[in-house]
């Protein structure tokens, strides 16, 4: 396998918000807004580029039937190292994020690319595989936060553009989520199916 | 050439045709437009107009460039939509514009992303007022006091309406004790969405459509009958706490909601016994939300959570086969 | 490549355990580096709070006490801060006051008063209030907001909302919201009054 591919890969063609649709629960809960989305996929980045190298380094000396155990410790220490250290250094986002983070631990992306990925290939092409996917992630929910923000709240990256006036709340509520997913999903679909023919 | 036409169950052969349907119910919902219009004046009629326009040109805008089909806006459901959602929000100048975003979100996203009409599983303008009352919560909360009628909205149509609280926005702040004069809610001078406010006036509408058998009395006596008996019941167990019946049934939304939007063919289920039940939960839901919910009113919610069941009591109360 | 390790008991067991081992460790070592800042972060949050809601322009040191007020619900505990300048006089108090009654339930928030029971600033600390509505009550009561309570006293303002006779104009749309923030105050106003509470 070839560098390349892992990154279009991830990027792209096993996306995993738009083609694998994993994660929901991150993705819908912390994209009300464009900086939220995004530094809720770089958290997610980091804990999955770590562990991906973490497993690629155990995979030999980990017995089969306790691999998810040991997948899920590996995985969750370094989600708690994100979370104490969101906590003590960037306190501001970790009040608009904080619930989520530790949520990270059961992200199907996390530990799906550790058992599907990780624990067959080896150190380098997994990190490629964890930054990736990670950033795959990232790109999508700062997409959808800053769609979402736009509607919702009128601004962009905080920066309001529509005055005084009022967003369209229900965006940056869960049903709008919802609504904003679904026809972004459609609309990139549609994209991928065009260029592929 | 397309030989056959493929379309969903019930085949029973009539000369009733969706087209038919549709233009007898919008004539339906004519009474209850002129009597929004005598209330409100000329927002009334802009709201009715730009919601009537813009559904007809988003369903056109949909089917032509993105579905890429046939047009279908000859058969009137794009106008029972956008009358429906301009009965739907309060009458004031602001309401004008915004209906626009809620024609979009009614016929976009209610009802051509999933395939157009017949393949909706809620109904459209339910969709499009409860988008706008979770996005535009004050707006959508803010009513005009009516009896300003047509003239003096003629005559000086720069003024902006004085606003006046809806009996059940009254009836959530201030108890029991706000609760006005029956009679007047019945003839409609209260506060309230355009095509909600005059019991009288929907009532027409529906005797109409029942007399043309377009909607059976099913859903309308069991949404309307259950909201009344339970909140009997509720109002017998504590009369300080609680609205009076026929107060309940004769204020907000629950006339028309029972009469033009729980009837909806699409998002209904099909036979008798599935029909009561719909309307016993719309009923029972609605006055759950009213008594104890966040919002003052609770049909539309309550219709849309019914539409979301209807497949279930369609196949809960599939008639026996034949020798079975 | 390695050879799989097989999954017998022992090696199971050795596995996870230095996993869990190595794992714990590294946790145990970044806590000791976050345990310092998150501690300051919570403390400042605290303290930002009552600096932003006591006046200004004045040096003063902070006594914390809890008293006990009356509220719908029977009675309750806030805590109270009350700011002593240098002499000894107090300056202002600062009271975490709640209500339980918002739209969406409980509503929190700092209020501050000066010597005289002026209100000083008002921060919201928690709600559930709907956005766009009641949640527009972090700046609708504030000077520039257009239900200003700032600098008002209790003691001569009613403040009640306007509907029920009072002086305040509530949240466009959210008078349940605006009645909750004004029994807030009073209940703030309330242990305001009190005498030396309970020493924290």
């Amino acid at each position: 396998m070839k560098a390349k591919d892992i990154i279009k890969n991830g990027l792209i063609k096993e996306n995993p918000i738009w083609v694998l649709v994993l994660g929901m629960c991150p993705t819908l809960a912390t994209t009300t807004s464009a900086i939220n989305g995004l530094c809720m996929g770089l958290a997610t980045t980091f804990v999955l580029m770590c562990s991906n190298i973490v497993i690629s380094l155990l995979k030999s000396v980990v017995p089969d039937k306790v691999r998810i155990p040991c997948f899920i410790v590996v995985i969750a220490t370094f989600v708690t190292i994100v979370q104490m250290v969101m906590q003590g250094f960037i306190p501001d986002l970790y009040a608009s994020l904080g619930l989520f983070i530790p949520l990270i631990v059961v992200n199907c992306i996390v530990l799906g690319r550790a058992e599907a990925f990780a624990s067959k290939n080896n150190v380098w092409h997994s990190f490629l595989d964890g930054l990736f996917i990670g950033l795959g992630f990232t790109w999508a929910l700062t997409l959808l936060g800053i769609v979402r923000e736009a509607l919702g709240a009128g601004s962009f990256f905080g920066v309001n553009f529509i005055g005084g006036a009022d967003g369209m709340l229900l965006f940056i509520l869960a049903p709008g989520g919802f609504i904003c997913l679904g026809l972004l999903m459609a609309l990139i679909n549609h994209i991928r199916r065009k260029s592929n023919s | 050439m397309k030989l056959l036409n493929v379309s969903g169950s019930p085949h029973v052969h009539s000369d009733e045709s969706t087209k038919k349907i549709m233009w007898r119910v919008n004539l339906a919902l004519v009474p209850s437009l002129i009597v929004a219009i005598a209330f409100f004046g000329l927002n009334a009629l802009l709201i009715s107009i730009v919601s009537v326009g813009s559904c007809i040109l988003f369903q056109w805008l949909i089917e032509k460039f993105l579905l890429k089909t046939e047009s279908t806006i000859s058969d009137g459901s794009a106008v029972v939509t956008g009358l429906l959602l301009a009965f739907n929000v309060p009458a004031t100048r602001e309401m004008i514009l915004l209906v626009i975003i809620a024609a979009l979100v009614a016929i976009g996203i209610g009802k051509m992303s999933f395939g157009g009409l017949g393949k909706n599983p809620f109904n459209p303008a339910l969709v499009g007022r409860v988008f706008m009352l979770i996005s535009f919560p004050v707006q959508m909360t803010t009513w005009p006091k009516p009896g300003q009628n047509l003239f003096s909205m003629v005559s000086q149509p720069t003024t902006d309406l004085t606003t006046g609280p809806t009996p059940l926005g009254m009836f959530k702040e201030n108890g029991v004790q706000a609760v006005g004069d029956i009679w007047g809610y019945f003839v409609g001078h209260i506060g309230g969405s355009l095509g909600e406010v005059s019991a009288l006036a929907i009532l027409i509408g529906a005797i109409y459509l029942l007399c043309r058998r377009v909607i059976s009395w099913h859903i309308p006596v069991s949404f309307i009958g259950t909201a009344f008996i339970f909140s009997g019941i509720l109002w017998l167990c504590d009369k300080t706490a609680f609205m009076d019946p026929l107060t309940t049934i004769l204020t907000g939304g629950i006339m028309l909601g029972a009469c033009f939007m729980a009837t909806d063919m699409v998002t209904s289920p099909m036979t008798k016994s599935g029909q009561l039940i719909f309307g016993f939960g719309c009923g029972l839901l609605t006055i759950i939300i009213r008594n104890w919910g966040n919002y003052p009113e609770g049909v539309s919610f309550a219709i849309l959570l019914m539409n979301a069941v209807t497949p279930l009591i369609n196949r809960w109360c599939k008639p026996k086969r034949f020798a079975n | 490549m390695a050879k799989k390790a097989e999954s017998t008991l022992k090696n199971m067991l050795l596995s996870l355990t230095l996993i869990a081992f190595v794992a714990s460790l590294a946790l145990a070592l970044v806590n000791n580096v976050t345990k310092g800042p998150i501690e300051k972060v919570n403390q400042e949050k605290v303290a930002n709070a009552i600096k932003k809601v006591l006046p200004e322009g004045v040096e003063y040191t902070i006594n914390a006490d809890t008293v006990s007020v009356t509220t719908d619900k029977g009675p309750a505990n806030v805590m109270r801060y009350t700011a002593v300048d240098a002499e000894g006089n107090t300056v202002g108090k600062a009271i975490e006051s709640f209500d339980n009654n918002g739209f969406g339930g409980k509503l929190t928030a700092m209020v501050g008063f000066d010597a005289e029971g002026n209100i000083s600033g008002y921060e919201i600390l928690g709600s559930s209030e709907t956005p766009g509505l009641g949640a527009k009550a972090d700046k609708w009561f504030q000077k520039e907001g257009k239900g200003n309570v700032i600098g008002k006293n209790p003691a001569n303002d009613n403040l009640t909302v306007s509907k029920d006779g009072g002086d305040v104009d509530a949240i466009t749309g959210s008078t349940i919201t605006s009645r909750a923030f004004c029994r807030l105050v009073a209940t703030a106003y309330d242990a305001f009054k009190q005498e030396k509470g309970e020493q924290q």
